[in-house]
C-alpha cells in the first residue's frame, strides 16, 4: 500500500480507545453520586431498574466525555496531561468520536426513558446537553467562570439517581445538586493553580491564568463557605439525621481550614503549593464521605 | 508474506467484533431482566 493510500485509510481505532473516550475515572465519581442519590431516596428502587438507571447515568457521562474530547481535540493536543488521549495521539479520527458520543448519548437517554422513567431521562438529557453545549462549546474557551457554570453538569447525577427511584425531584436532591455545584470551583481551581502552565499553554481562560493566583485563592475560600452551608443544610431542615449532620459539619470545617491555608499561601511555583494539592485531594474524599454518610444516615439510621 | 498493516487491521477488527458481541449479549440479558422486573412491579 502506498504512503498516500495509508494516510487516506487510517486503521480503525482499538476498542480500548473508545473506552478511554468515556473518561472512566471521572465516571466513578459520577456513578457514586448517582447511586447515593438513588439510595437516599424515600422510595427503594427495584434492583434491576436501579442497576439500569446507574448504567444509563454512567453511559450518559461517558457520552458527554467522548463529545468533550471530540470538540476539544485541539486543546488536548496542547496540554501535557491530555496530549496522549486517543484523538490528539492520532489513534482515532474525530468523526469516530463524534459518532460514538452521539450514539451513546441517545442510547442512554432512550434506555432510561423505556426502562426507568421520563423524569430521570429528561434530567439525564439536560445534563449531557449542558456539559457539551453550555460548558464545552460555549463557556470553556470564553470565560474564567467556565468551571462555575460548567460544574452544574457534574452536579446532576444525584438528581438523576433520586428521580430514577421516585419519579420526581424534591428539596434534598436539589441541595445535593447545590453541594456539588459549589464544590466544583474550589476543587478545579485548586488543580488549576498547580497545573496552571498547562492551561496557559492551551489558551484556556482558567481563573489563575486570567486573574492570577491571589484572586483564585480568594475565590476558593469564598466558594467553600456556601458549599459548607449547603452540605450541612439537610440536617437542620430535617432531611437527614445527626450522623450526617456531624460528618458534614466536621468535613466542611476541615475543608474551610485547608481553604484558609490556600488563601494564606503566596507561592507561585507548583512545588510550593502543598495546601492546594492537599485541598484537591481532600475535596475528593469530602464528596465521597458526605454522600456515603447521607446514604448510611437515611438507609440505616433514620 | 502478509502486510503487517493488514494483520493489525484484522486484529483490531476481530477484537472490536468480540467486544461488540459481548456487549450485545449483555444487552439482551439486561432487556430480559428489565422485562421480568417490570412484570414483577406491575403484578
Amino acid at each position: 500500500m502506498s504512503a498516500a493510500a495509508e494516510l487516506s485509510t487510517p486503521l480503525p481505532a482499538d476498542w480500548r480507545d473508545f473506552l478511554a473516550l468515556t473518561k472512566p475515572r471521572v465516571m466513578s465519581l459520577v456513578v457514586f453520586t448517582g447511586l447515593c442519590g438513588m439510595l437516599a431516596a424515600d422510595v427503594p428502587a427495584h434492583p434491576v431498574i436501579g442497576f439500569t438507571a446507574i448504567l444509563c447515568i454512567a453511559l450518559g457521562a461517558g457520552a458527554a466525555a467522548a463529545l468533550n474530547m471530540w470538540y476539544e481535540a485541539d486543546l488536548d493536543a496542547r496540554m501535557k496531561r491530555t496530549a496522549r488521549r486517543p484523538i490528539p495521539a492520532g489513534r482515532m479520527d474525530r468523526q469516530a468520536a463524534l459518532h460514538f458520543g452521539v450514539g451513546l448519548a441517545c442510547f442512554s437517554v432512550i434506555l432510561m426513558e423505556l426502562a426507568v422513567n421520563r423524569v430521570a431521562a429528561a434530567v439525564l438529557a439536560v445534563s449531557i446537553l449542558f456539559y457539551v453545549l453550555v460548558y464545552t462549546i460555549w463557556l470553556k474557551r470564553r470565560t474564567p467562570q467556565n468551571i462555575v457554570i460548567g460544574g452544574a453538569a457534574g452536579a446532576f447525577p444525584p438528581v438523576i439517581g433520586w428521580a430514577a427511584a421516585t419519579g420526581d425531584v424534591t428539596l434534598l436532591p436539589v441541595l445535593l445538586f447545590l453541594l456539588i455545584f459549589l464544590w466544583t470551583p474550589p476543587h478545579f481551581w485548586a488543580l488549576s493553580l498547580f497545573v496552571r502552565s498547562d492551561y496557559a499553554a492551551a489558551g484556556v481562560p482558567m481563573l489563575p491564568v486570567v486573574a492570577g493566583e491571589r484572586t483564585t485563592r480568594q475565590h476558593i475560600l469564598l466558594y467553600t463557605l456556601p458549599m459548607g452551608a449547603s452540605a450541612i443544610a439537610p440536617w437542620p431542615l430535617g432531611l437527614a439525621g445527626a450522623f450526617y449532620g456531624i460528618v458534614a459539619s466536621a468535613f466542611s470545617l476541615v475543608f474551610v481550614g485547608i481553604a484558609v491555608q490556600v488563601w494564606r499561601n503566596r507561592a507561585t511555583e507548583p512545588a510550593a503549593m502543598k495546601p492546594e494539592k492537599r485541598l484537591f485531594a481532600f475535596s475528593i474524599l469530602y464528596l465521597f464521605a458526605l454522600f456515603g454518610a447521607l446514604v448510611a444516615d437515611r438507609m440505616w439510621l433514620a | 508474506m502478509t502486510d503487517p498493516r493488514d494483520e493489525e487491521l484484522r486484529r483490531r477488527q476481530k477484537s472490536r467484533a468480540i467486544v461488540m458481541a459481548v456487549l450485545l449479549a449483555a444487552f439482551v440479558v439486561l432487556v430480559y431482566a428489565i422485562t421480568i422486573a417490570k412484570m414483577t412491579i406491575n403484578r
